[in-house]
């Protein structure tokens, strides 16, 4: 039985809050993107036409096809280097690599998101995310929890904000 | 009366406090799973695979918590139509979504406001299971447009 941690908020760990850990940029959305994306989501149903008639979204208040709020851009990067880093700082609080390790198992734990601007093909948005808050509960059957609320601001090319959302990870 | 250049779907003032929305009904398995990993870079093993999720202390393979978030989007959308406009969404995920589970997004109308010119109508969102349980309690915000107003 893998030792349980007293906490997993190490100095190091603390350290990250408030900072910049990362700056992302899409590639330009694709109509083909959205489309997909609402069909996957979708299924086994028929998306909305918003999403994929632009013959039919240009005679709604938003003049054009959008993307479901719920869009991701950042899918599929060629890197991820940002992520990349947290992910050291956590591993540095496991000893070991093996699933039963304490802090080696991650989960989401939920979102709040603030929506200003919808995206839309062409459209490349920034992501720039930190490390807001820590905290730490006993679970009943995982033990020790490190919840982690990371704060992503994303804008697009013209500079305006399209959403913040402010995401729960857990670690346990 | 200011007159719109698109249809209404539903109007501030057509909503009241405790209206249920329509429901957003899928029934998950690798299928939906899989496609939403395709679209959003999400291969995991324990969302594909059994004795992975096993390995994760879990009793079998589960479904993305942000594929619940797009339920109570679309069901959230679907309420709306493309006239009203999703303000804000918070969601929690208290349990899991295992394989072949009923997964209804709702929705229930908690209160209407006015805040800078802008109709707004606050609900109490989740995600329930077929046994009833919800596994992703949360709220939500949307924007509607009011006769005379748009």
């Amino acid at each position: 039985m893998p030792e349980q941690p007293t906490t997993y908020i190490t100095p190091e760990l603390r350290a990250e809050l408030g900072v910049e850990r990362e700056r992302r940029v899409s590639p330009p959305i694709a109509l083909s993107d959205i489309r997909k994306w609402a069909i996957a989501t979708y299924w086994p149903e028929r998306p909305p036409r918003i999403y994929w008639d632009d013959g039919y979204a240009r005679g709604t208040k938003w003049g054009g096809i959008i993307a479901p709020y719920d869009f991701n851009p950042f899918a599929w990067p060629v890197d991820d280097e940002g992520w990349a880093r947290l992910m050291e700082v956590l591993k540095s609080q496991v000893k070991g690599d093996s699933a039963d390790v304490p802090g080696s198992r991650g989960m989401n734990g939920g979102s709040r998101v603030r929506y200003h601007n919808p995206m839309r093909a062409g459209d490349v948005i920034t992501s720039v995310s930190k490390l807001v808050d820590l905290k730490e509960a006993l679970g009943k059957k995982t033990g020790l929890l490190l919840f982690t609320f990371t704060e992503n601001r994303w804008t697009n090319q013209k500079g305006e904000l399209v959403k913040v959302t402010v995401g729960t990870g857990i670690r346990y | 009366m200011a007159k719109l250049s698109y249809a209404v779907k539903l109007w501030w003032e057509d909503v009241r406090e405790g209206q249920e929305t329509p429901p957003f009904v899928r029934v998950t398995d690798l299928m939906n799973w899989n496609r939403y990993a395709a679209v959003n870079d999400e291969f995991i093993y324990f969302h594909m695979d059994d004795e992975a999720a096993k390995a994760a202390k879990q009793p079998g393979v589960f479904g993305m918590g942000n594929l619940r978030w797009t339920y109570v989007h679309h069901m959230l959308r679907d309420w709306i139509g493309d006239s009203g406009d999703i303000v804000e969404v918070e969601l929690r995920y208290t349990g899991l979504n295992l394989k072949n589970d009923t997964l209804t997004a709702k929705g229930k109308v908690t209160g209407k406001r006015v805040e800078n010119g802008e109709h707004l109508v606050d609900l109490e969102v989740w995600v329930e299971n077929q046994r009833g349980e919800n596994t992703a309690p949360g709220k939500a915000t949307v924007r509607l447009p009011a006769r005379g107003k748009g």
